[in-house]
């Protein structure tokens, strides 16, 4: 019982049952085999192309946990994408480390600076978060066109492509970035009291500022955070295709990222957040990105898939389907499922109830 | 517990709950408690904090499901799935903090989910019109197609029980409607349930005004921790009596704080206000508070308590005026700032703003001081535990866990909780608004206990309530307000409540 009511259970279950179910389906899809050191298969594939969408959803959860939306991390992953191989293009050694960090560090910085504002609309303007970030959604993928001159800027260079398609010890270096930088987020966010804090701006603004909390502050960082993620996102995505093209790079990932967060148990109202749960989010969307794939799904027909399965998990994992599940199987009177929309003190006893019921 | 000359017929209850249970985990909230109302009758329902009083409503209402027992509505045995299947069978409630949508009309609020419907569609026409008519069945003048948020909290709450009486409704909830309310309006609401139980309605009113549920109330069932004490006829229950059934130990122990005996203007003020102004409710206020002082604030609905307690604080910004704080002057241009000051606020609005519903009762009591840390210096986790066990302990909050999350509590335990969260800072100057206000006696008396205790170790008060008594017997001096302005500050043992009603009143008197 304690077990099913981990935030996290419904959401790594839902994970479970895709795997399992693409498993069944073809005992292939969990093979790994070990060519030259390293390996590969479709599981370690998961790994390494969850990676720009692990690291756009860590900084939606951020913003999410404030009560705030980014609609912009698309946009921002083109921009740092188009910065990066525009410096790289222009250089006399495309090849050169040197030149690489330059690139990486100026699309990071740019990022950030795209991300600040967002931050100040919201934070000090106080717009809503959904028209503030649309501003850049629309704006920055002309801003990136402006960068690469209106062409797809391809380059050849040999660190760049290390980024995305590399191997470190025996996995994809991809994937040990967004492993290193979920690991910083979550100590940033839970050692220190910064965790706790956005959860308080996100649940009761108000009430933060009267015991003091600097929500601006709070506010203003988790969307350069998410910014800064975006744009690492960006440099990944871009390293994939060695391409910067403006149109595609990041194309509707902030809804993809959106539904990361949601799949991973933290509510679109702010508040409390899990970095756990975000994580097996994107691998949850990943993995079902695999498995149309993997299912031979025509491409004109695979977002119809997509959305079934997406409503399936959804399902899966509501608290409301719970309980009729519960009270089918029960078939006991006298104990109604409560009103989850209704009274907050009410809908948190339920949970417990059933417990004392069961 | 029946009564022996009881004028009612057993078979006519409305509401009967026989047995009635309900647990959260461990903790039983209601056990096995017997329960009635009858038509045509006012019952209050008392007791202390945490005795289970919202618990026993909410299992009225259909907000909560009961583990044991029955609930029966005029004779048939019911199990409400929500509150919306209470209201089918005629029971409406009125929640202690008013749950309206304030960006919505005052029709659409008083119809809101059974909106009058033409050809499917709402038909807005006839829901201004039986929304007037039913506001002015209450005799108010409510413009119905004005936006609730531009209303006073106490409009709002007689909008909430306009929208509770406009269903074909039985049985009437009303947890504590006169909290937010002047004499006038509670007079106009008493109007109201006098007809409601002319039309046969059964009444529950809760209130912690004993002076209200002597007025009007027919019946009196005490709670204490969950468990029934008794059912009384009020003609039949001394007050004093009914306090030490709620309380369960000897009224001796709420003696009145002892005043200091000179509270003397001589001593440097620790804060000190001066011509403090701010448009439209604050028009040059002057206030000092020396160390160990309770001042009490005593005004009517309107007078400008509150926009003076958030201007003390800085959680408004003055137009005019300065703040001196042990002599030196500041400028109080966030809650932030005077925190660092020593200066802290206590909000009237517990729940929108001073706790964060969703954190636990520790996030809760320490998140002050490590808003003050910053961010990036955490306390450690042992240093927050222990913080939050030895104020649980000190405050007497119960549930006495940590980890419980804080909007579970009931509401004079929220308030130990943000009381926690303020002394955590160690403060100089704590500014206290209606610190009471819709919390059982036992907890107000804690509270007032505590306030005392507070000034006799140096800390200065200010102390705001709406209730006369309790500023009396709480506040070293009284200053009185008066339309955004500190008319004179009284010695607190120099007036009874009649003299100090008649200073608060003072403009409405016609002029000598």
């Amino acid at each position: 019982m304690t077990l099913l009511k981990h935030h996290l259970f419904w959401p790594s279950a839902a994970l479970a049952t895709l795997v399992v179910v693409n498993v069944i389906a073809n005992p292939n899809f969990a093979k790994i085999t070990m060519r030259d050191g390293d390996l590969y298969g479709n599981p370690v594939t998961i790994l390494r192309e969850s990676a720009p969408l692990m690291l756009v959803a860590l900084g939606m959860t951020l913003v999410i946990a404030t009560r705030g939306i980014d609609l912009s991390v698309g946009a921002v992953m083109a921009v740092s994408g188009a910065v990066s191989l525009t410096i790289i293009a222009d250089a006399p050694d495309p090849g050169s480390l040197g030149i690489v960090v330059t690139a990486i560090a100026t699309a990071v910085l740019v990022a950030l600076v795209l991300g600040a504002w967002n931050g100040f609309l919201v934070s000090v303007l106080g717009i809503q978060p959904i028209i503030a970030t649309l501003v850049l959604m629309l704006a920055g993928r002309g801003v990136a066109l402006l960068i690469t001159g209106g062409a797809i800027t391809t380059v050849t260079s040999a660190p760049y492509k290390f980024i995305s398609n590399g191997y470190l010890i025996l996995l994809p270096v991809a994937f040990f970035i967004w492993v290193a930088v979920v690991a910083v987020v979550a100590l940033i966010e839970r050692r220190t009291a910064l965790g706790m804090l956005t959860e308080a701006v996100g649940i009761n603004p108000e009430a933060s500022r009267l015991a003091g909390v600097r929500s601006r502050g709070i506010i203003w960082g988790a969307y350069i955070a998410s910014g800064v993620l975006a744009g690492v996102a960006g440099i990944i995505n871009a390293s994939n295709t060695m391409a910067a093209d403006s149109n595609n790079a990041g194309y509707l990932i902030e809804l993809y990222a959106i539904l990361a967060v949601v799949l991973g148990g933290t509510s679109l109202m702010g508040g409390k957040f899990s970095i756990a749960g975000t994580v097996i989010g994107v691998l949850t969307v990943t993995t079902l990105d695999k498995t149309i794939q993997f299912f031979g799904v025509p491409p004109a027909q695979s977002p119809v898939f997509f959305a079934v399965v997406v409503v399936i998990v959804v399902l899966v994992q509501s608290p409301r389907v719970h309980q009729w599940g519960r009270s089918l199987s029960r078939r006991r009177s006298g104990h109604g499922p409560g009103d989850a929309g209704g009274e907050p003190a009410a809908a948190s006893a339920t949970p417990t109830r059933q417990e004392v019921s069961a | 517990m029946p009564c022996q000359d009881d004028p009612v017929d057993e078979a006519q209850a409305l509401v009967q709950l026989d047995g009635a249970t309900v647990r959260f985990g461990a903790f039983t909230a209601l056990d096995a408690v017997d329960f009635r109302m009858f038509p045509g009758e006012v019952h209050s329902l008392m007791g202390e904090n945490g005795a289970g009083k919202s618990t026993l409503i909410k299992a009225i209402t259909g907000a909560l499901a009961l583990d044991a027992g029955v609930l029966r509505i005029g004779g048939v045995e019911r199990h409400f799935a929500g509150p919306r299947d209470a209201q089918d069978a005629g029971v409406s409630t009125v929640y202690q903090e008013v749950d309206l949508l304030e960006n919505l009309s005052v029709a659409e609020n008083v119809f809101l989910g059974r909106e009058p419907r033409r050809l499917g569609l709402i038909d807005h026409g006839a829901m201004r019109r039986d929304a007037a008519a039913v506001l002015e069945g209450l005799g108010l003048d409510i413009d119905p197609a004005s936006m609730l948020g531009r209303h006073s909290l106490a409009v709002q709450q007689l909008v909430a029980i306009a929208r509770a009486i406009s269903t074909d409704v039985r049985v009437l909830v009303l947890d504590e409607p006169t909290s937010s309310l002047d004499l006038d309006e509670v007079a106009e609401l008493f109007r109201v349930i006098r007809e409601l139980k002319e039309r046969g309605v059964a009444i529950l009113f809760v209130s912690h005004f004993l002076d209200q549920v002597y007025e009007m109330s027919d019946r009196i069932t005490v709670l204490r921790d969950g468990r029934l004490v008794g059912e009384y006829l009020t003609t039949e229950l001394l007050r004093i009596d009914l306090v030490k059934k709620m309380l369960g130990r000897d009224v001796a122990d709420i003696a009145p704080r002892e005043h200091l005996v000179e509270p003397e203007s001589a001593v440097e003020p620790v804060i000190s206000a001066r011509g403090l102004t701010r448009a439209p409710g604050i028009r040059g206020a002057d206030v000092d508070v020396a160390e160990g002082e309770v001042l009490g604030v005593a005004g009517l609905l309107g007078s400008g308590r509150t926009e003076l307690a958030r201007l003390l604080t800085g959680v408004d910004r003055a137009q005019a005026g300065i703040i001196r704080i042990e002599e030196r002057e500041h400028r109080l241009d966030s809650p932030r700032r005077a925190m660092q000051l020593g200066v802290v606020y206590s909000s009237e609005n517990r729940r929108t703003e001073g706790l964060i519903g969703d954190l636990s009762i520790e996030d809760n009591i320490v998140l002050a001081l490590q808003a003050q840390q910053g961010a990036l210096k955490p306390l450690s986790t042992a240093r927050r535990r222990e913080l939050a066990v030895s104020w649980i302990e000190a405050l007497n909050i119960k549930p006495a866990d940590p980890d419980r999350p804080v909007r579970t509590l009931s509401g004079g335990n929220q308030q130990k909780v943000l009381l926690a969260r303020l002394l955590a800072l160690s403060p100089r100057v704590i500014v206290l608004d209606e610190p009471t206000r819709g919390i059982d006696v036992g907890a107000k008396v804690e509270i007032q206990r505590l306030v005392g205790e507070l000034a006799d170790n140096g800390l200065s008060v200010v102390f705001i309530s709406a209730e006369l008594e309790e500023v009396l017997r709480v506040g070293d001096r009284v200053a009185i307000l008066r339309e955004g302005e500190v008319a004179e500050t009284v010695a607190a043992a120099s007036l009874n409540p009649d003299t100090l009603m008649a200073l608060v009143a003072q403009p409405d008197l016609p002029e000598a």
